[in-house]
């Protein structure tokens, strides 16, 4: 039985665009608008789109990193406990801090420069309790251990290491106090093919060993094709999307998941397919189009895309559930 | 052998080296390759070994402290043959080939464009000093490069700024630049690493579009052998300063012979494939430029190293036009046949 660990529902965040003298608010750019998601304890759950359609927006909220303007984050702990996090003070989110981790996409403007990996490292583990310095230096040590490096690298400052080497003490860093579920954004982006290739076997095996469930944030569709068992693609702040990563490649539901997975390069000469191009960019999150959020650069685009929003509907493919929001989908939809 | 005319550009055993504090930085350390008319070469490796450097030695655009150590870069325009490497850096042959024959596509399009000119302005720049064109026709031929650029409302979006254009926008520009003289060469350093892979489709079709109007030949540096796979028609590949493998894409993405060049395809992850696909990370990472292998450099993290990789491998011809450097490759090749 699949048990939930996060319920999204609702969840909306909007930043204000101030201008003028008195910085008054003429607009919101709406980043996230309206996201409901269930995140299963132990998946590993991809989240892709473009830049700009408020994937790590998405990512900072469950941690209130930035705080949602609207919806319930709902975290369910392990004796089936329910809290709802956006409602939280501050000081009473501290436990569920040392749950929900984060490593960042930039290893190099994520650690600071001025302190060793210890000084950096062991903030956290004193927050939570670890009063002795042995200790702290022990647990440090022995997941640097764990990410393949060595112990003693703890005395060392940031800029001794390359981008493969911080982004392993970021994991370190998210690791250190134990969490359920690690926010990975866009984690293996920055750094270079061979060494992406080692990051992603180590966020795997430390997934077996300590039984982690992570939200996997990227733009690249053939990492959370080989990473992730569920994806949920997204647009414009919404999702558009969400389905076994299997089902999301063989049985495609959304036009922009077919062109975002057309447009990738495949490192296979025996695999090229007919690219989709699609016009343009991105529109503003500030004033997104009329109904459709896709449909100016849609390809299949009809008239009741430009007047009526889509919903996330249910629907079934290889008989999982599979949820997209189109108008001209075909198929039958489940309640 | 090639028809010589097709030739483009030819680079003959190029050497540029970095002297800083007293150490010797052989970034480009003895590299060949051919460009043909009309056709797009693929530099792949992974960051710091190469790449870049050798795209900025055709360019002369080297800083200061480097210098071009040995070899020659022979362009051809017209029917004259230039030997690059022998022109003054900022001498007036140079800055004649610099921009009009031979144009550039930086990875950054938000460094590499000015914040406080006009995008007209910057595209001008180059019609200025290259053609014969007066003011208007410059101007009308800005809006019909930005236009063949899919950049919507052209008239208008010439005179805006840098800041106003989205990312895709300003690498569309940046190529806009590169193609205002009708270049024989461009070189593209790493086009769409910072742009999303929707706007990557765009810029792909784009370049493909030129290469087949304009007959450009195209040197594309990426790191992404996904990109080879779709664009190159030649590839080579290069590690520390040398070129590895080369040959037609065809050759080394389907009878990969250097262990590296396998490496490398093995580590990513391709679309299609499923969650049971293996991927191998290369072991280690790329050694330090002041303090290499001895003999071949990728020895350290190769899984075929024996003794005999203590001295430098030679180039090797397999086919016509695969050629590899790995003093394996015999049995590497036969054990993936």
């Amino acid at each position: 039985m699949k048990k939930e660990i996060l319920k999204l529902r609702g969840v909306k965040v909007h930043f204000p665009v101030q201008a003028g003298v008195f910085n008054r608010v003429v607009g919101h750019v709406l980043a996230v608008d309206g996201v409901d998601l269930d995140i299963f304890r132990g998946e590993v759950l991809g989240l892709a789109g473009e830049s700009g359609c408020g994937k790590t927006t998405l990512g900072k909220a469950i941690l209130r990193l930035v705080e949602p303007t609207d919806g319930e984050v709902k975290y369910i702990s392990q004796d089936d406990d329910e809290t709802e996090l956006t409602s939280l003070e501050k000081k009473d989110m501290d436990p569920f801090r040392k749950k929900l981790q984060i490593v960042f996409q930039d290893p190099h403007s994520s650690l600071n420069p001025s302190f060793t990996i210890f000084g950096s490292l062991q903030d956290p583990l004193k927050k939570f309790g670890i009063k002795s310095k042995e200790e702290r230096r022990k647990i440090i040590g022995d997941l640097l251990e764990a990410v393949n490096m060595r112990r003693e690298y703890m005395d060392r400052y940031p800029h001794e290491f390359s981008g493969g080497q911080r982004q392993r003490i970021g994991i370190v860093r998210a690791l250190c106090l134990e969490p359920e579920l690690i926010v990975c954004d866009e984690a293996v982006s920055a750094l270079d093919v061979s060494i992406q290739a080692q990051v992603l076997k180590l966020l795997m095996q430390l997934k077996k060993e300590k039984n982690l469930t992570y939200l996997f944030i990227t733009h690249d569709l053939s990492v959370t094709e080989y990473l992730c068992d569920r994806i949920a693609v997204m647009y414009l702040g919404r999702i558009v999307e969400l389905c076994d990563s299997e089902d999301l490649y063989n049985n495609t539901l959304h036009p922009y998941s077919e062109a975002l997975i057309s447009a990738i390069p495949v490192a296979d000469l025996d695999k090229q397919t007919k690219r989709i191009v699609l016009e343009g960019d991105v529109p503003s999150p500030v004033n997104p189009p009329k109904g459709c959020p896709f449909h100016p650069r849609c390809p299949k685009a009809t008239d009741i895309c430009k007047t009526e929003v889509p919903t996330l509907k249910k629907y079934s493919t290889n008989g999982n559930e599979h949820y997209a929001s189109c108008h001209l989908i075909d198929l039958p939809e489940i309640s | 052998m090639e028809d010589k005319n097709n030739i483009a550009l030819s680079v003959r055993d190029l050497k540029t080296f970095f002297y800083t504090n007293n150490r010797c930085n052989k970034a480009v350390n003895g590299v060949s390759f051919d460009v043909e008319k009309g056709k797009t070469l693929c530099i792949v490796g992974e960051s710091g070994c190469g790449k870049s450097v050798t795209a900025a030695t055709i360019m002369q655009l080297l800083p200061t402290l480097s210098r071009i150590e040995e070899g020659e870069i022979k362009f051809q325009k017209d029917d004259k043959i230039i030997n690059i490497e022998k022109l003054e850096k900022n001498g007036k042959e140079m800055r004649e080939i610099r921009g009009s024959d031979i144009a550039m596509i930086f990875q950054d399009p938000m460094t590499a464009l000015n914040p406080v000119y006009t995008v007209g302005f910057q595209i001008s720049e180059n019609l200025k000093y290259h053609t014969n064109l007066n003011k208007k026709e410059i101007r009308e031929k800005c809006i019909s490069l930005l236009n063949d650029m899919g950049i919507p409302l052209p008239e208008k979006r010439v005179d805006e700024y840098p800041h106003s254009y989205s990312g895709g926008m300003r690498q569309r520009a940046m190529i806009a630049m590169a193609m205002a003289c009708n270049p024989k060469i461009l070189i593209a350093d790493e086009p769409t690493t910072a742009l999303d892979v929707t706007i990557q489709a765009q810029i792909f079709e784009l370049m493909d579009k030129l290469k087949k109007e304009n007959d450009t030949a195209i040197i594309l540096i990426t790191h992404d052998m996904g990109v080879v796979a779709e664009l190159a028609d030649n590839v080579a590949v290069m590690y520390m300063g040398n070129i590895v493998e080369a040959g037609t894409a065809d050759d080394v993405l389907r009878r990969p012979t250097h262990p590296y060049t396998k490496a490398l395809l093995e580590s990513v992850p391709v679309l299609g494939r499923g969650k049971n696909q293996d991927i191998n990370p290369i072991k280690g990472s790329t050694p330090d430029p002041y303090n290499r292998p001895i003999g071949c450099q990728f020895a350290p993290r190769c899984n075929w190293q024996t003794e005999s990789c203590d001295v430098m491998p030679e180039i090797t011809q397999i086919n016509e036009t695969h050629q590899v450097r790995c003093h394996k490759y015999e049995q590497f090749f036969e054990k993936y046949k």
